[in-house]
């Protein structure tokens, strides 16, 4: 892919994923954050954080059904930008929410489901955004570093039960984003499954044809 | 959509008729308030003015949550699952005319015009604090007057243990009745119900008022009760039917998740919702959270009506 085809991709991600929160930013600067505003920036930043993070689990169902590369370049920066919303989300929690109560936030964590969801997701985050970088990948070897990084499907997973399970009777966003995730986890089982039928295939027509030109004489 | 050379489609397929129609809605009040000279610089629009004399004895002494928040920031499902959507869509609903309709197991039914129910009691200002199940509180000064005013009239029959309240059913007025996608949550029409002793009970305010000006419509126009020491969806908003009855009425939420919201709703912080602490309480306004308090405050006055009630069990 040209550089600039690249170049552009990233700067209109890099813009995408700001834009929030500017908004966010100009909304307290105009006092216009609702009349509960603590609760209205975790919501937010929390939204951002899943729809970000599924965007950023989209990039390669996208280009096992295009068949395109092009999407790949942008996982990361997406992945990372999941994880700065998320560590937002966290500090407001910790910061304007709670006021550092920890003995409170500590029951809330082992007692609320949806708060224990949301934390291991963050938790499984850490090692992702800690290994993303090129020498990261290097050191681990591209084996290990791909398997550690099939814990941004748990994520995933973790983050929309976290919606599912503090939505409040009558919402609805939280089933549209658990139906993102369930497609595109759909679309890596697929892809994988018909990988596996065809090797088994081919490697069953290979018995067949040509059986003797292993064995030496 | 899709959009590809040849295929033509109108602004229609782009903006939903309702949402632009509620846009103009909303750009002509807009703009009234902006042409309306003398008018106060609040984002939104003053009702009309109602007098009453303020109850001292009820009255919390703390510092009403400003008017903006407490009309901006509602939980009315009937016109849609966001805070904001009730101060946005509730332009249609008509509180006037409007009739409430008393009966079931009562001696005298009858269906009350809203205007003769305004002059049944003398109105009283009561400030009180009102605990939403999720976790914010407000603090209200509503115009109304005890329901018991109201309940005597109609005389109870000996039979009567329950009080049911009916929302009004309309989807033209309330557009989150109209049917959708998702089914829905909530079956309409929205039900409450109180035990007698708790309609009785001299702190339960028929309300037709707040702030010194009748119920703004996101606020449950013309007519709803408030109970102080529950959780706010006990105070059904927008009455048609206020009803005695004999066994425990059905209540919406309780109908929609049983294991989440009971019968009773009595502010608690020693229950936790199944999935949330009830133990603090952010007041709208304030930065840090507050404790919050059993029967909201109000136990003086209401834990006398469940003595020897297991209110973990009875939640």
């Amino acid at each position: 892919m040209a550089r600039r085809v690249r170049i552009a991709l990233k700067t209109a991600v890099w813009g995408a994923c700001l834009a929030p929160l500017v908004l966010l930013v100009y909304r307290a600067a105009t006092g216009d954050l609702t009349a509960n505003p603590i609760s209205f920036v975790t919501n937010t930043l929390g939204d951002w954080t899943l729809r970000i993070l599924l965007a950023s689990l989209a990039m390669t169902p996208l280009r096992l059904v295009f068949g395109v590369a092009w999407p790949i370049t942008l996982r990361r920066l997406l992945g990372l930008f999941a994880f700065f919303y998320v560590c937002l989300h966290f500090s407001v929690w910790i910061v304007l929410d709670h006021f550092f109560d920890w003995p409170r936030m500590w029951a809330d964590i082992v007692k609320r489901p949806y708060i224990t969801m949301g934390m291991l997701a963050l938790l499984s985050l850490i090692p992702l955004a800690a290994t993303s970088t090129a020498g990261m990948v290097r050191r681990l070897g591209a084996r290990t570093w791909t398997r550690l990084h099939r814990l941004a499907y748990a994520a995933g997973v973790l983050g929309c039960l976290h919606f599912l399970w503090l939505a409040k009777v009558g919402r609805r966003d939280q089933y549209w984003h658990a139906l993102v995730l369930t497609l595109l986890l759909g679309v890596r089982v697929g892809h994988v499954a018909v990988r596996a039928t065809r090797k088994r295939l081919s490697s069953a027509r290979g018995r067949r044809v040509n059986p003797p030109t292993l064995t030496a004489p | 959509m899709l959009s590809r050379r040849g295929q033509h489609f109108t602004s229609n397929d782009i903006t939903d008729r309702t949402v632009y129609l509620n846009r103009r809605e909303w750009m002509v009040g807009a703009a009234a308030l902006v042409l309306i000279p003398g008018e106060s610089e609040a984002s939104v629009a003053q009702g009309q003015a109602l007098k009453a004399t303020r109850n001292e004895a009820q009255s919390l002494q703390e510092t009403p949550t400003k008017f903006e928040a407490a009309t901006t920031y509602n939980n009315f499902y009937e016109f849609g699952v966001n805070k904001e959507d009730p101060a946005r869509l509730a332009g249609t609903l008509k509180p006037r005319p409007w009739a409430v309709q008393v009966d079931g197991l009562v001696h005298k039914p009858k269906t009350y015009d809203i205007d003769e129910l305004l002059r049944l009691a003398p109105l009283e200002e009561r400030v009180y604090s009102l605990r939403c199940v999720e976790g914010w509180s407000m603090v209200l000064p509503w115009i109304g007057y005890p329901l018991a005013a109201l309940l005597k009239r109609v005389e109870p029959t000996g039979k009567a243990r329950y009080v049911e309240f009916t929302t009004l059913l309309d989807p033209s007025q309330f557009p989150a009745q109209r049917p959708s996608f998702f089914g829905f949550s909530l079956e309409w029409p929205y039900v409450e119900g109180l035990r007698l002793d708790e309609a009785l009970h001299p702190l339960t305010l028929l309300t037709v008022g707040m702030y010194g000006q009748v119920l703004p419509n996101q606020n449950g126009a013309p007519v709803r009760v408030v109970v102080p020491w529950k959780y706010g969806f006990k105070s059904a908003k927008s009455l048609v039917r206020i009803r005695a009855v004999a066994d425990e009425p059905k209540t919406a939420w309780n109908r929609a998740a049983p294991q989440e919201y009971g019968f009773y709703s009595n502010v608690n912080p020693a229950v936790s919702h199944p999935r949330w602490s009830q133990a603090t309480e952010r007041r709208i306004g304030e930065f840090r959270r507050r404790p919050t308090l059993p029967f909201n405050g109000y136990g003086d006055q209401v834990a006398p009506l469940y003595a020897g009630m297991d209110l973990k069990k009875h939640y």
